[in-house]
């Protein structure tokens, strides 16, 4: 769908297809004929411009019809180059800037508290993303109020638009940064769906604090072409690189 | 003597009363709510209160994903950070989905006073209007605040409040009745209309008296809702006395003035000027030897409309 639109981000949402296949097929109460559920639990796709891995694990749970993929970054599509809110399609807000979606994450898990109701407040961020001030205003915010009905996923792939996050501006470590912000933290191999299950497991039984889980993951996670190259971070792929990818991932054309 | 009250007091107060009827009401402030006055809110209802600390962007996202759950959130801090500050979370979290949440920032304009042009905002009735959807409201008084927080809690969308710290006298009594977007015509005239907002309302009415003495009969109009702008009633008293005068206490680039002079010069009806603070900042001055210097005081807008009037 990215090669359908021509433009669009490749590499992150192909390295983090474990974690949402996870939450959206096993770990995350929600039911796409009755998306408007106030029990549901919610997602928030803080980095925003990975929005092609939450498009087909909404697609494929049932939210919206298969085509409408195709129409990815089109003149009139709800779906957006950046998700725009349509809870009736599963997108729970307009994201994309980064920053902003752990502090609606922690918004919606007040609600939550006030209503008393037990829903899960997911969000997934990025290690660029962590380079904004306005992420640890937040990651300050679920600390001090121990929101423990809030998981966290950071996806660190260690690579940014302009190149290597290690090089332009290194946020590690992070698992130190969000233990001193009073989140409980777990490293895993975000590619790998026994330690991603396990680590969902860990995060629902922690109570009193907020959970993240510190994923590394590989940008473009199954093209060999695409792995860990800073150019696929921003980029969709070329016909020539469409054919090897689709071969390479077992899909048909 | 009229009794004088700050827009941010009154703003408070009709916080705290909205939290017994509307059970769905939230408070949300940054490290300010003595001052924004929703400390009021906050001790009588602590649960639904939430101090974010001096984070108004964190604070802003905050309202936003409380909003998405059915609350109606009111987040306070200084019209400077509340629109400068957190304005990309204003725009990209609240404005763009359209949500439910009300900025009701207090200590606009000149009138913050002492603390000078770093915590004086004279351009944020600018920057909210032209967001996409979102209102902007600017009550005059004490009493317009009270109806104005009543309405924004009842209406669906994003809103802007623009509140002032400075006392200020009440000008309306109970019978007074603000609708969202709907100017309300004070004094009518025929030689000049002065249309205002916020606290240069009252020296309007102030100005209008003292053109009187001087032979000029002069309209005031409380322009309360900025956007949407009451076009009908703009248009109306723009043909009834043939020149249309703003006056705030805000930058004359982008607010009020700037808004009625895109209707007027559209519709060429008639000459319009703008009034309010000129392309500067402030400085740190008590309130009113602020709004002297700065010549916003009734004197002052009287001279100007004067001077506007006789085509100087």
């Amino acid at each position: 769908m990215l090669h359908k639109a021509g433009a669009g981000h490749t590499g992150g949402p192909l390295g983090m297809m474990e974690i949402i296949t996870a939450l959206y097929f096993s770990a995350m109460s929600h039911d796409p004929k009755n998306p408007t559920d106030p029990d549901r639990d919610r997602f928030i796709l803080a980095n925003g411009h990975t929005c092609p891995a939450l498009y087909v694990a909404l697609c494929r749970a049932g939210y919206f019809p298969k085509e409408e993929l195709q129409h990815l970054r089109q003149l009139g599509s709800p779906l957006q180059g950046h998700p725009k809110l349509n809870v009736k399609w599963g997108i729970e807000m307009s994201t994309g800037s980064l920053g902003q979606g752990m502090s609606v994450a922690n918004g919606i898990a007040f609600a939550a508290r006030l209503d008393k109701k037990d829903y899960t407040v997911y969000s997934f961020h990025s290690d660029g993303e962590a380079q904004e001030g306005m992420l640890w205003e937040a990651a300050l915010t679920a600390g001090h109020h121990r929101l423990d009905n809030r998981i966290g996923f950071l996806d660190f792939n260690g690579i940014q638009i302009d190149g290597f996050n290690k090089d332009i501006k290194d946020v590690s470590p992070l698992a130190d940064k969000f233990e001193a912000f009073r989140w409980a933290v777990r490293n895993i191999d975000g590619n790998n769906m026994a330690e991603v299950l396990d680590a969902i497991d860990w995060a629902k039984k922690t109570k009193g604090k907020p959970k993240m889980i510190i994923a590394t993951t590989i940008l473009g996670k199954g093209v060999s072409i695409f792995e860990n190259k800073p150019k696929y971070h921003g980029v969709a792929p070329s016909d020539e690189e469409l054919a090897i990818a689709l071969k390479e991932l077992g899909e048909g054309a | 003597m009229a009794e004088n009250i700050a827009t941010r007091e009154a703003y408070g107060r009709a916080l705290e009363s909205l939290g017994e009827t509307h059970p769905n009401v939230v408070v949300l402030d940054a490290d300010l709510s003595c001052s924004t006055k929703t400390a009021y809110f906050a001790k009588k209802f602590p649960e639904r209160f939430f101090n974010m600390g001096v984070s108004e962007q964190d604070m802003m996202g905050t309202a936003a994903g409380l909003s998405l759950c059915g609350k109606i959130p009111f987040a306070s801090s200084f019209a400077m950070f509340a629109t400068g500050r957190a304005f990309e979370i204003v725009r990209n979290s609240i404005a763009y989905p359209h949500l439910n949440v009300k900025i009701c920032a207090t200590h606009a304009g000149l009138t913050v006073g002492e603390d000078g042009a770093s915590h004086q905002a004279l351009v944020d009735i600018a920057i909210m209007r032209a967001l996409p959807g979102m209102t902007v409201i600017v009550p005059a008084d004490a009493t317009e605040t009270r109806q104005v927080i009543s309405a924004v809690a009842e209406y669906v969308g994003p809103v802007y409040v623009r509140l002032s710290r400075a006392s200020t006298p009440v000008l309306f009594g109970e019978d007074y009745h603000f609708e969202i977007g709907k100017a309300q015509v004070l004094r009518k005239g025929k030689d000049l209309t002065l249309l205002s907002c916020g606290l240069m309302v009252g020296h309007c009415l102030q100005a209008a008296e003292i053109l009187k003495t001087q032979g000029l009969d002069c309209a005031v109009i409380n322009m309360a809702t900025v956007k949407p702008l009451d076009e009908e009633t703009l248009k109306q008293w723009a043909k009834t006395t043939g020149m249309v005068m703003t006056v705030e206490e805000h930058s004359i680039i982008g607010g009020l003035g700037s808004a009625c002079a895109e209707v007027l010069a559209e519709s060429a009806l008639c000459p319009v000027h703008r009034y309010g603070v000129k392309d500067q900042f402030g400085q740190s001055g008590k309130a009113s030897d602020l709004l002297k210097h700065y010549k916003l005081m009734p004197e002052d807008i009287a001279a100007e409309a004067k001077r506007f009037c006789s085509g100087d």
